[in-house]
Formats: C-alpha cells, structure tokens, sequence
C-alpha cells in the first residue's frame, strides 16, 4: 500500500473524531489543531490499527505530533 | 466607577504575572481552575484536616464530628486492639525506623514476618513489602518489563500503573476499559517473540467496577502474556478468604503476580507483590523502587502482619460490609442519583456529579451535615467525570448507614442534583 492510499484511508478514519472539521494536511497537529483528548487518541488510534492490523504503542505515539508524521508512521508499521 | 478607581493597578499586576514565565507556568490553568473554585467560597475539598480520628468511622474534621465514608479502611482495621498492641510493642523492641534499604540493614524480624503472613494469606510461594502499594507497581512492572517487551494495560489503570509504565523501558498499549475484544486484538498484533505482560485491577478504584478477570487472564494466557493484578480494593473483602477478585472468578493459579497494599483493607501503610514465579526473588536485587528507599517502620510491618492475619478469619465482617456496600447502593439509587455502577460490585459506591462545581457544592453540603467522602474530578476519573466516592466499612453499623441516606437526600435537594 502506498502513501497516498495510506493517507487516503486515515483521512476516512479521521472524519468521526474531526468534529470541527479542521482542514487536514500533512502540519495539522493532533493536540493543538484537531484538541484530542486522551480518551479521543486511544479510539482514533484503536481504528487506525483496525484498519491496518498494526499496533502503535505509547511511545510511538509520543513521536507522533501531526498527521503528516501519523502517515509516514502507519506506512512504516505496515512495511514491516 | 467607584470599582474602576478602587482597582487601577489590577490589569498591569495581572500582566506582570503573566509575562514573569518561569516552569511553574505550566500550572496556570489548574491554578486558576482552583482559585475560581475557592473564590466561590467553597471549602477546600482537597485541604480537609482531621483534627481527631475517633474510630475507623468517625473524626473530627474541621471542627466537625463527622461520619467517615471516603477512606479505605474497608475492613476497619485501624483501631483493633491486637493491631495496635503489636504496633506498640514493635515501636518499644525495635525503634521507630530502620533507616536503611530492605537489601541492606533494613530488613527485621517483623518484614520477615509480614511476607510470612502474605505467603499464608494468598497461599502463594513468593512475598515482597514495598514501602507503599504505588512502589509496588512502580517497582514490578518497570522491572519486569524490559526495553522491546509490551505492557498491556488497561486505559483507566491506577497513576501508579501508569507511573510504572514511564519508568520502564518497554513499549506501552493500552487498550479500552474492560474491553475483552480490545485486549485480544492487541496482544494478537504484538510481534512474535516479544514479551508480554498485561496489567489489570481487580476493582477499579474511581466506578468502583469489577474486571471480567477471568474472561481477560484467559485472553492473555492464550496469547502467552504474563498477568499482573492490582488488587489493592478488594484484599480482605472479595473473595471466600479475601485474596480479590481473581479468587471471586476462580482465576487466581492463573495470575502471575498480585500486588496489594497494607494502606486500605490492612489499615496502615506498604504495599506488596505475591507470586509463585520460581524466579521470583531476584527481583529484590534488581527492582529499584524496592532496593533505593528505606524499609518500612517496625512499628508498621508488625502492624500489618497482625492485621493480615485477622483479616484471614473476616468473613462475618466481609458479610456485614457487602449489606452495608448494597443497602448504601440501593438507597442512593432509591433517592435519585445516578451511581458508577447498575448494582454494587465492591465496597466503592461512586455518585456521578453533573460537573465540577455542583460537585463541590454537594461535597461540602454533606460535610456540613455531618459526612466525609471523596471528591473526585480529572484526572483522576475516567472520560472527565466529577465523583463523590463513597467507600464503605464494616465497622459502619445499619444505622449510620441509614443516617448517611438521609444526609445525601437533603444534601441533594439542597443543591439541587435530586
């Protein structure tokens, strides 16, 4: 699966927890931007390794700041 | 006008408090969160002084003798005569400290005795006193998991949970409160070969909710992941001889270590982990929050040892706390308010408040009638909840439990939440 399906996909997932329907690009940051809480990371995250059958521990996550890096990461995980 | 001129300095005070940036900045919002709370001439629900301690269930708190129904003293413990003779007999013969490391000169007689009483209360090989029950957690799960093991853990775990998990070097999931689809799904994704350690309680301590252990241990053992069970508010009451929830289910053989503490059911301070992993000892040399503090006091261990043998012979007493846990639950219901859990499932019988202020306000309308118990507000509690968390004793008689009835219906009217 490619970039642009990857993004594609988490652009979907992302819609229900979007609830001021922020305009996504790869900067818009998770905390500040889109105000997750959480309780909204672990279900946002939970989808995203549904749709991907992949895990994105914690500490992942700590890395994980903008919705550009979310893409490339979840691209990592599946390459594995 | 007059205001305007009694105040001329208020908004270059305010600035030149926001402009002096320094690291307690980041405590700002819940510095001010606090202020607006107290200005609103509240009581400080987080500053309450116990002037005089009368029984398991009844002080003197500020200035007010008062029903106690937010501590965790389940099993009311704290005034037996026995746990008390054998604190001061200890405080005589040993002194009032060891000053030293549990691996040094900080291990007596009585911490030898207190594991002893461990052993025999679970049944279990393997016994370890921590200082307090959050170094326990602290201690076993940072140590056991390593750097490129997982921890799999429950989102609404315990601050000590949590704390153990950052202390540590392993990778951390945690996943949605009770959910066993959720447990099975990441524990299926962790990669081949890594290890793997789910952490859960038995009673989770904000709802006062019990895990579908036995359903979850068989999740995890069927994914190769060690167990670890924080037990920490049901020791001593749930259970036919009190060991927790995974007794309750039929599940504990399977749980690979239980950790618990002396400050609730056992009425002093400490905590522990039992185990019956052969191995098990190592872990006094390696485990940092065990090793890099002092033991616990004398006077505490024989304290605690005494009390864990009482509460082997509790049962009339566990009797008595769970009509107590379920004539409170009942009659809350009756009343109107809306409870953490449908029926009661442990000695925690939380009241859900509609915010954080109304909270407070029924808070301190129930200490000026007469009754303690525990405010709780994020992050402390799931999904942002503010809780009135009421934990029974068995020392509470029917009757003050039917007096403590009365004060939430017109504590609730008053304020206006019933």
């Amino acid at each position: 699966m490619d970039r642009a399906e990857v993004d594609e996909r988490i652009r979907k997932l992302i819609e229900p927890f979007n609830k001021k329907g922020v305009a996504i690009e790869d900067g818009t940051t998770f905390a500040g931007d889109l105000e997750f809480d959480s309780l909204t990371v672990m279900d946002f995250v939970a989808a995203i390794e549904d749709e991907f059958d992949i895990i994105i521990s914690m500490n992942q996550q700590a890395e994980i700041e903008t919705y550009g890096q979310l893409v490339d990461a979840v691209c990592r995980l599946q390459g594995n | 006008m007059s205001e305007g001129i009694s105040q001329p300095d208020a908004p270059i005070e305010a600035d030149r408090a926001a402009s002096e940036k320094d690291l307690f900045s980041k405590f700002d919002d819940i510095i001010g969160q606090r202020e607006a709370l107290l200005a609103g001439g509240f009581e400080d629900p987080f500053n309450l002084v116990m002037e005089k301690v009368l029984s398991p269930t009844r002080a003197i708190c500020n200035g007010r003798d008062t029903i106690l129904l937010g501590t965790y003293n389940y099993m009311g413990m704290t005034f037996d005569p026995d746990v008390i003779e054998a604190g001061k007999q200890a405080l005589e013969q040993f002194g009032s400290g060891t000053t030293g490391s549990r691996v040094l000169n900080g291990t007596y007689q009585g911490h030898r005795e207190v594991e002893q009483a461990l052993r025999e209360f679970y049944a279990m090989d393997h016994a370890m006193v921590f200082s307090t029950g959050y170094q326990a957690n602290l201690g076993i799960i940072s140590t056991v998991a390593g750097k490129g093991d997982y921890v799999v853990l429950d989102i609404d775990s315990h601050a000590s949970i949590w704390d153990g998990c950052s202390l540590g070097n392993a990778e951390i999931v945690p996943f949605r409160h009770n959910d066993l689809d959720a447990l099975e799904k990441r524990l299926r994704r962790i990669p081949e070969g890594a290890g793997k350690l789910v952490v859960l309680e038995g009673v989770y301590s904000m709802l006062g909710d019990v895990a579908p252990l036995k359903e979850m241990i068989a999740i995890a053992k069927k994914h190769g992941a060690m167990v670890l069970v924080d037990e920490a508010h049901s020791m001593g009451f749930i259970g036919p001889n009190g060991r927790g929830v995974a007794e309750e289910q039929g599940v504990i053989g399977e749980v690979d270590f239980i950790i618990g503490t002396f400050s609730k059911s056992v009425g002093t301070v400490g905590g522990f982990c039992v185990s019956n992993h052969p191995k098990f000892e190592i872990l006094r040399l390696v485990c940092r929050p065990y090793v890099f503090t002092a033991s616990l006091p004398p006077s505490v261990v024989a304290t605690a040892a005494t009390s864990v043998r009482k509460l082997m012979h509790g049962s009339n007493k566990r009797a008595h706390l769970w009509e107590n846990s379920k004539r409170l639950h009942g009659g809350l219901t009756a009343l109107g308010f809306t409870l953490g859990t449908q029926e009661p499932q442990s000695a925690i019988v939380a009241v859900i408040m509609p915010d954080l202020e109304r909270g407070a306000a029924m808070w301190e309308a129930l200490l000026h009638e007469g009754l303690y118990v525990n405010l709780a507000r994020p992050p402390a509690t799931p999904a942002g909840m503010t809780l009135l968390r009421c934990s029974l004793c068995a020392e509470h008689s029917a009757e003050e439990v039917e007096t403590i009835l009365g004060m939430f219906e017109r504590a609730g009217k008053a304020v206006g939440i019933i």
